[in-house]
């Protein structure tokens, strides 16, 4: 095994868990949130209020059924309205659950070990926030098994050189494998809740999944390598969808989507995006549910870091997209350019400018990157612009294209908010049942990071 | 513990020591591999790397059952693609080529994943012989802790030099704790 190599003091921030833990402390603490803990006003109030915004998904989507998908804003020249942008928005938000998982357990960072069970949980529910919108878009969401191929009378088959078939297999395959991980990484928990729970219902519901898990040294051994293969198989999946959604808009030939940075510059912004959501949903959590000494200020610190790391790749795809609209010396793709800074959106250009490039550039400041408060307003705001940037991506560039004759604008109706809105109600919803029911933090990856879990052996001759 | 006997099994499945800690257990599994022992098994509640070499575990069949999966997953993509494609239904436009390779790229990649994946997760919870609902060693009281604090090895009586008081001896040679019979 690699050692993970220890930074000085001077870059470190605390103990990526504090001192005073044990193999008991971290079990006992961890499951007693689920086990233990009595159901307390504030959280029933958190869900019975997530829940009732979650009715305006019912509502939104069963008007759309009943009339059609002309009850949202879109029309000609703008048939891709706020499903297209909450979709892209919410499968962003889901890769930083997948980032945190496979890629810095590639990487051998251990301060992941308290935040990926809760980042990988956020990336399931983002993700089925952001597969319904496809859906929704078709208007006919029971006919919406036509994409995956099947033998069928009328004898046709999806065009697999499509971007939006090769989207559905993306966005599947992601939700799939990302569940798969998600439930491999339970098993071990899924035991301990069952040895150390009280009740004869959740010894068998946590015995149930748990399958028979025994921690034996035989199952760790396929274990950790089954978790080592999904970690790399779902790293280049995680940079594949976001790619893949990128193409949706590259492979058009509309000005403004047509370029070839989009796949990089779409990663960068999901990881920022989904990075800036696990700091709005962990910064109350940690606090509510007193896990300050396990989500140290050291994780706040090195998630606020990513998150401006990508916050300035993200700066930079926004000046290539413009300087390249200029030096095409295209008269289309300049007047792309030009409308997205001076057009009728001009001020959610400027919005997005603010919120994704000037205000994460507090970051740099180490006070700020350790105070939770100030951090979760970035993080707020960091949401914010990235649903300003598929606005101003989607919309700004279908509503001028090459003939003016064809311009139009594009507002949201109601009925474009009622979905948004209630995706929303329906994640936070997720978000409160999961951490009351399932362990939120990964206990037994917590173990590996304590002194008491080394293994000390006499040197042998 | 049941009151059935089952005809020529033995009753006590095994003999279990508990330790305080991973380099106890460590140390401990090493010895009893050096001592001719091979029916036996650690429990720990979190992975230990320096047990699968004391206890010599290199089981590698989940990596070449992720490979084959994957490689599954790959060919048949790509099969799928040019034959819908090329044969199923296939579409003249402007003369291009049916079986176009850049494009069906994407839905080669994310096959290769999805059936890797899935084949690594199945078949590492397979080979680990779950879903097992019943197990003898889960009858010894203080075996929860294997999910919590503690470290467990357990000899079976199934090995042939399994002896129930000079196992019982060896293991308190160990530094174990406790050692417990193990009831079928």
């Amino acid at each position: 095994m690699v050692q993970p190599v220890e930074l000085p003091d001077r870059i470190q921030v605390g103990p990526v868990i504090d001192e005073g833990h044990s193999l008991a402390s971290v079990s006992d603490k961890v499951g007693g949130i689920v086990l233990k803990r009595k159901i307390t006003l504030g959280w029933v109030f958190g869900l019975l209020l997530a829940f009732a915004v979650m009715q305006n998904l019912l509502a939104g989507a069963t008007w759309l059924f009943v009339k059609g998908v002309g009850v949202w804003g879109i029309n000609i020249p703008v048939g891709w309205g706020f499903a297209i942008v909450n979709f892209v928005w919410w499968i962003g938000i889901g890769h930083a659950g997948t980032l945190i998982s496979a890629i810095l357990l590639l990487l051998n960072q251990s301060w992941r070990n308290a935040i990926n069970r809760f980042a990988e949980a956020m990336t399931l529910f983002a993700v089925m926030c952001a597969g319904m919108f496809p859906v929704l878009h078709t208007g006919r969401p029971w006919l919406a098994y036509w994409m995956f191929p099947y033998p069928n009378t009328m004898d046709l088959w999806p065009q697999f050189r499509s971007p939006l078939i090769w989207d559905v297999f993306a966005v599947s395959t992601y939700f799939t494998i990302s569940a798969v991980f998600w439930y491999v990484g339970l098993i071990p928990d899924l035991a301990t809740l069952r040895d150390t729970a009280k009740t004869r219902f959740t010894q068998t519901a946590y015995g149930a999944l748990a399958l028979g898990w025994r921690n034996s040294a035989r199952h760790w051994q396929r274990y950790e390598k089954a978790s080592l293969l999904l970690a790399g198989l779902a790293t280049p999946l995680v940079v594949s969808v976001h790619t893949v959604v990128s193409f949706d808009f590259a492979v058009a030939i509309l000005p403004g989507w047509h370029t070839t940075i989009f796949p990089p510059y779409f990663v960068a912004g999901a990881i920022y995006s989904g990075f800036a959501m696990v700091l709005t949903l962990m910064i109350p959590v940690r606090k509510f549910y007193g896990l300050e000494d396990i989500i140290t200020i050291r994780h706040l610190n090195n998630m606020a870091k990513v998150t401006l790391a990508t916050g300035l790749i993200v700066a930079y795809g926004y000046s290539m997209e413009a300087f390249y609209g200029y030096f095409s010396a295209d008269v289309y793709e300049r007047f792309a350019s030009w409308n997205r800074m001076t057009g009728p959106y001009a001020m959610f250009y400027w919005c997005l400018i603010f919120c994704n490039i000037i205000t994460p550039q507090v970051l740099w400041i180490k006070r700020i990157r350790t105070s939770p408060g100030i951090l979760w307003i970035v993080s707020i705001v960091v949401n914010i612009g990235m649903w300003l940037e598929r606005f101003v991506i989607v919309i700004v560039s279908l509503h001028r294209d090459f003939l003016p004759s064809s311009w139009s604008m594009y507002w949201p109706t109601i009925w474009d908010w009622a979905v948004l809105t209630g995706t929303l109600g329906f994640f936070m919803t997720a978000i409160f049942l999961f951490i009351r029911v399932l362990p939120m933090i990964t206990i037994f990856e917590l173990r590996m990071l304590l002194p008491g879990a080394q293994v000390k052996e006499p040197v042998t001759p | 513990m049941s009151g059935h006997t089952i005809e020529y099994i033995d009753p006590l499945y095994g003999l279990m020591a508990e330790f305080d800690s991973p380099s106890e257990l460590v140390a401990a599994a090493r010895r009893t591999r050096e001592a001719g022992f091979r029916k036996f098994d650690a429990f720990s509640p979190l992975p230990i790397h320096e047990l699968d070499e004391a206890m010599d575990l290199h089981d590698n069949r989940v990596s070449l059952a992720t490979l084959i999966g994957g490689l599954v997953g790959c060919c048949g993509g790509f099969g799928l693609c040019s034959w819908v494609e090329g044969v199923a239904l296939p579409l003249n436009i402007g003369g291009r080529p049916l079986i176009s390779v850049p494009m069906f790229i994407p839905i080669t990649f994310e096959l290769t994943i999805l059936i890797g994946g899935l084949t690594a997760a199945i078949s590492m919870i397979l080979m680990n012989g779950l879903p097992m609902p019943y197990h003898p060693v889960f009858n010894v009281e203080r075996f929860a802790g294997a999910a919590r604090s503690k470290f467990f090895l357990c000899i079976e009586s199934a090995d042939p030099k399994f002896d129930r008081e000079r196992t019982a001896g060896f293991l308190e040679s160990l530094g174990a704790e406790e050692v417990a019979e193990v009831p079928r």
